[in-house]
């Protein structure tokens, strides 16, 4: 079934380079349209009731370097596969594309689908590399003036850091013999590496380098704060579509191979670290959102908000020690947090750029200053858009509060200090959004702005779902819980057994 | 049925030189066409892929106990099946050879049967004459129909490639009197003293490494790979530089385990050195065919860090590696040599910027950003499966320099990015693409032929791993 559900995409992006001139963004449409009756049919066949992978599809590949062709969903990787399906279709309707266009973006899409549904290293690493070229060539060329530089930027950033990643995994696989998630979850990385690098200081510095090789692979495409340079350039060249899908998706993969990865493998260092991480995460919270209000632009404000909304959920992970003795409600609520804000995050701010696309395609602008007095000329359009501000806002009843708020519930019982300081950022956040929407919405209609016209009926139609979603989501979230449930429980509980395992292995 | 893979492509050079100038090209394609589909019958064929089977064994010099002694084993096997595949693609991209066709495919022809016979040849004297049979035509194919330098490029490589064959001999030559034998299976039983392994290896290394493009004796082959024609590019990044490293794995290796071991980190440190500076040095070209032929200096650094190991997982990696990079590197160069430069008669990647070249031809774009992410070693192709198990080998014995090969891959990805940004999207959008001929369809095939093989390789590498391991496995030498 979930092979089903990538070999459709790439299908997809093989018959879309071959169709004819103006059928490809149709044809796109219709895989896409494919793909998520797919991933319902996933959904209607999971069983929130089981913990652990399910639809498991497990073959031999290359046994000679311990590979497995293993795919497999739980909780967590249904719901980013969910998410992956409604905005693929979204960008796709929000962007002009020919044929390599979309054709690039099926097979990123594709790669998006392994990514969050594999369960082995070498073949995790297959698809998460996969995302690489496509979304380089879709900045490079179709993105604005500067996309060189983004472009390069980017892909520079990311491959260091996957090639850190890639050498310590090597490591990993060397001294455990596996490169299966869940069996590396359950041996002993950390005391795996000091049988095999000698039980010194030279062997236990090695085993923090391969913490850090994995850490920074990771925290380079979430982005964390200090390596979240690339991250505007490359959002605010993009195209719109490419933005949405960049923001939407392609940083979750990050959060998620914290969650998947690095998490159940280093409990030791993540407890030996948390001050510092937790800093590093409020650090990314609080000066993106301090860098957004310094922005004229409005893409690159929403990108650096998004810094800021990621850095929510690092916050939560680093905040949950798994080997720290803490309460496991708010264990269970930050890591709830943490999923739902992912979801949350990935629609609204797939919107967001959205409907920056469209007023850069009427005013040929997107500067705050360039805007005024929207709400007179364009009154629906400042509707829906209000909406999605105000969920990126975190606003009570909107899709956006749901996450924050359990992160911040979390963490306040785990890492209290840093919650607080945290508080900051949601601040920072409320005030640049509202002075975007005072700047753009309200006052007089600027000269510029007179014949901007309102949402077509087509975008109308477009909008509607995602904004129901935000809606629904906010104000009735079961379906979601009701998904992630039993893993979160699992997840958090399994850090609680790490504990009594570490204590064991590593007396302090 | 395998031995005929060198006798067919030999009876096809003649034929080529004989018949009428028209027939040459399909007189080649013929004889590379049937080769290459010996080579693929040869490799899936059931078999015990572990030992060196004996194919044909005559006597031939019996006074010096030289038989003509052709043996395969799965190393082998995958050596032919990359020569078959890279032969075929080579000739089809030579479909625009216009100037002496008769002599030029003869020569082509003559480096592939020789590198047949250099793979299956399991007599040291046999085996020192195909190797020495591929490196002469090399000489008349670049300095008839190379370009840029040529005449300097074509004595340089073959300069260096005599060198490194005296050295070759030179040992050899000891290795008869002390072992008293030519043969690969009577020598392998024979036990070397160490202190004549010690001098023996490294001097047989050395002679080899050349042709395998080791740094610091690499630099013909930035030089000879700019001069010869497409075809001969792609052979010699294809074929030729695997000759020396299947003769560092099959002879010397096999033979002074000891003097291996002795000089195994000195090589190691070559080799990375090899990987890093190549990445460098690449980084900086100005002329998109030496880009390309760094690439093959850097590539060909992992192959002889996999031997350096010393252990079976590096080793077969190595092996991996020759066929993996001898189909990218055809397919790099096939894409400069053949579709790009007849079209804009530049190779320099200022010139190339301003011609929009991804609207122009964007087969050669599309085709070039395939063979790129191969090169940078993304998961999928066979350039990753490779690499990530020589790092896996050779990580237990050499953990920093693993760390510094990842730089060079960084590297890697920086310098072949930056040439396909160059070449491919450097021009604005707007700008009016280049106007030139349409890829043909000899192009296109030879193209999908490589980019099939390197996707196959790396999707599915276990019919490769099947071949390559138990044959790495049965040399007792090595680490498990």
């Amino acid at each position: 079934m979930i092979t089903l559900l990538i070999l459709v995409t790439l299908t997809g992006a093989v018959a879309v380079s071959v169709a004819p001139r103006g059928m490809a963004r149709l044809l796109a449409l219709i895989f896409n349209a494919a793909t998520l009756l797919l991933a319902l049919g996933l959904w209607r066949g999971f069983d929130p009731m089981t913990g652990g992978l399910q639809m498991i599809d497990r073959h031999e590949w290359i046994p000679a370097i311990g590979a497995q062709y293993l795919l497999g969903v739980d909780g967590l990787s249904l719901l980013l596969v969910l998410l992956t399906s409604l905005v693929f279709p979204f960008a796709f309707l929000a962007q002009k594309a020919d044929r390599t266009f979309c054709s690039l973006m099926l097979i990123m899409q594709a790669s998006l689908y392994g990514t969050f549904t594999t369960q082995n290293f070498v073949l995790w690493f297959l698809f998460y590399e996969m995302s690489l070229i496509p979304a380089f060539l879709l900045i490079k060329i179709w993105g604005g003036a500067n996309r060189d530089r983004a472009a390069m930027k980017f892909f520079v950033y990311t491959f260091l850091g996957s090639v850190g990643m890639l050498l310590s995994f090597l490591v990993i696989y060397r001294s455990s013999g596996t490169f299966d998630f869940a069996k590396l979850a359950q041996t002993n990385v950390q005391g795996r590496l000091m049988d095999v690098l000698g039980n010194s200081t030279l062997g236990f510095l090695a085993v923090w380098l391969v913490f850090a090789g994995i850490f920074v692979g990771l925290a380079v495409k979430i982005p964390l704060f200090p390596f979240h340079t690339w991250q505007p350039d490359a959002y605010s060249e993009a195209p719109t579509g490419v933005s949405m899908v960049m923001s939407g998706v392609l940083s979750k993969m990050g959060v998620y191979g914290f969650i998947r990865l690095l998490l159940p493998l280093f409990p030791h260092q993540f407890h030996v670290l948390g001050p510092w991480l937790l800093t590093l995460a409020v650090c990314s919270i609080v000066f993106s959102s301090l860098a957004a209000w310094a922005q004229t632009d409005l893409k690159r404000m929403v990108a650096y908000l998004s810094i800021t909304h990621l850095g929510y959920c690092m916050l939560a992970i680093f905040a949950i020690d798994p080997v720290g003795s803490n309460a496991h409600v708010d264990d269970t609520a930050a890591l709830s947090g943490v999923f739902i804000q992912l979801v949350s995050h990935g629609i609204t701010a797939a919107l967001l750029f959205y409907y920056i696309g469209l007023m850069e395609e009427r005013r040929g602008k997107r500067g705050i200053a360039d805007f005024g007095g929207l709400m007179q000329c364009a009154p629906l359009f400042c509707g829906w858009m209000g909406l999605a501000l105000f969920s990126f806002l975190g606003l009570p009843g909107l899709n956006g509060f749901i996450g924050e708020f359990l992160i911040f519930k979390g963490s306040f019982g785990l890492a209290p200090v840093a919650g607080t300081v945290a508080v900051i950022g949601l601040l920072v956040t409320a005030i640049v959004l509202l002075r975007a929407i005072q700047a753009l919405f309200s006052g007089p209609v600027a000269k510029s702005c007179e014949g901007f016209h309102e949402l077509t009926m087509r975008e109308n139609w477009i909008v509607l779902p995602f904004s129901l979603l935000v809606l629904w989501t906010g104000i009735a979230p079961g379906f979601l819980f009701h998904v992630i449930n039993i893993t979160v429980v699992q997840m958090a509980y399994y850090g609680a057994d790490a504990l009594q395992f570490m204590t064991a292995q590593f007396p302090r | 049925m395998i031995a005929w893979t060198i006798y067919l492509t030999f009876l096809g050079a003649i034929a080529a030189l004989l018949l009428p100038r028209a027939y040459a090209r399909c007189v080649a394609l013929g004889t590379t066409v049937a080769g290459c589909l010996l080579a693929v019958s040869a490799f899936f064929e059931a078999g015990d892929f572990g030992t060196l089977h004996t194919i044909v064994r005559v006597p031939w010099i019996v006074p010096l106990g030289i038989e003509y002694h052709l043996a395969a084993d799965g190393i082998s096997l995958t050596m032919v099946l990359l020569t078959g595949i890279v032969a075929v693609s080579a000739v089809l991209f030579s479909w625009n050879v216009r100037e002496r066709e008769n002599e030029f495919f003869f020569w082509l022809l003559l480096v592939v049967g020789g590198s047949y016979g250099v793979f299956l040849s399991a007599d040291l004297f046999l085996f020192l004459l195909f190797y020495e049979l591929v490196i002469v035509p090399k000489y008349f194919l670049i300095a008839t129909w190379g370009s840029t330098n040529k005449a300097y490029a074509a004595m340089k490589l073959t300069l260096y490639s005599f060198l490194g064959g005296a050295l070759v001999l030179i040992a050899f030559v000891a290795t008869y009197v002390a072992g008293g034998s030519f043969d690969l299976h009577v020598l392998s039983q024979v036990h070397f003293m160490p202190q004549f392994q010690a001098w023996v290896f490294p001097v047989m290394f050395l002679g080899f490494s050349v042709l395998a493009g080791m740094w610091p004796l690499h630099t013909w082959a930035p030089t000879g790979h700019v001069a010869a024609p497409t075809a001969g590019s792609m052979l010699l990044a294809g074929i030729v530089m695997k000759l020396g490293a299947y003769g560092v794995l099959r002879i010397a290796m096999n033979l002074f385990p000891e003097g291996f071991q002795m000089w195994r980190y000195p090589i190691a440190l070559l080799a990375v050195m090899g990987i890093v500076y190549a990445a460098a040095v690449a980084l900086r070209q100005r002329d998109l065919k030496f880009v390309i032929g760094y690439s093959s200096v850097s590539h060909m650094g992992f192959v002889l860090l996999g031997l350096a190991t010393a252990q079976a997982l590096g080793v077969a990696g190595a092996v991996l590696q020759m066929f993996s990079h001898g189909i990218i590197a055809g397919l790099l160069f096939a894409v400069v040599g053949r579709m790009i430069y007849p079209r804009t008669h530049t190779r320099f990647l200022d010139e190339l910027a301003g011609m929009n070249l991804s609207r122009a031809i964007p087969f050669a774009a599309c085709v070039f950003a395939v063979a790129s992410a191969a090169s940078m070693g993304i998961p999928g192709f066979s350039g990753f499966v490779a690499e990530i198990t020589i790092l896996l080998g050779a990580w237990r014995d050499y953990p920093l320099l693993v760390i510094i090969t990842g730089a060079g891959m960084v590297l890697t990805a920086a310098f072949t990015l930056r040439a396909f940004s160059l070449a491919f999207l450097g021009g604005k959008a707007e700008s009016t693409p280049l106007k030139c001929d349409p890829i043909t369809p000899a192009e296109k095939w030879g193209a999908a032929l490589l980019i099939v093989a390197t996707l196959a390789a790396g999707l599915y590498p276990k019919p490769l791993f099947d071949h390559i391991m138990p044959a790495v496995l049965s040399m007792h030498w090595l680490k498990p």
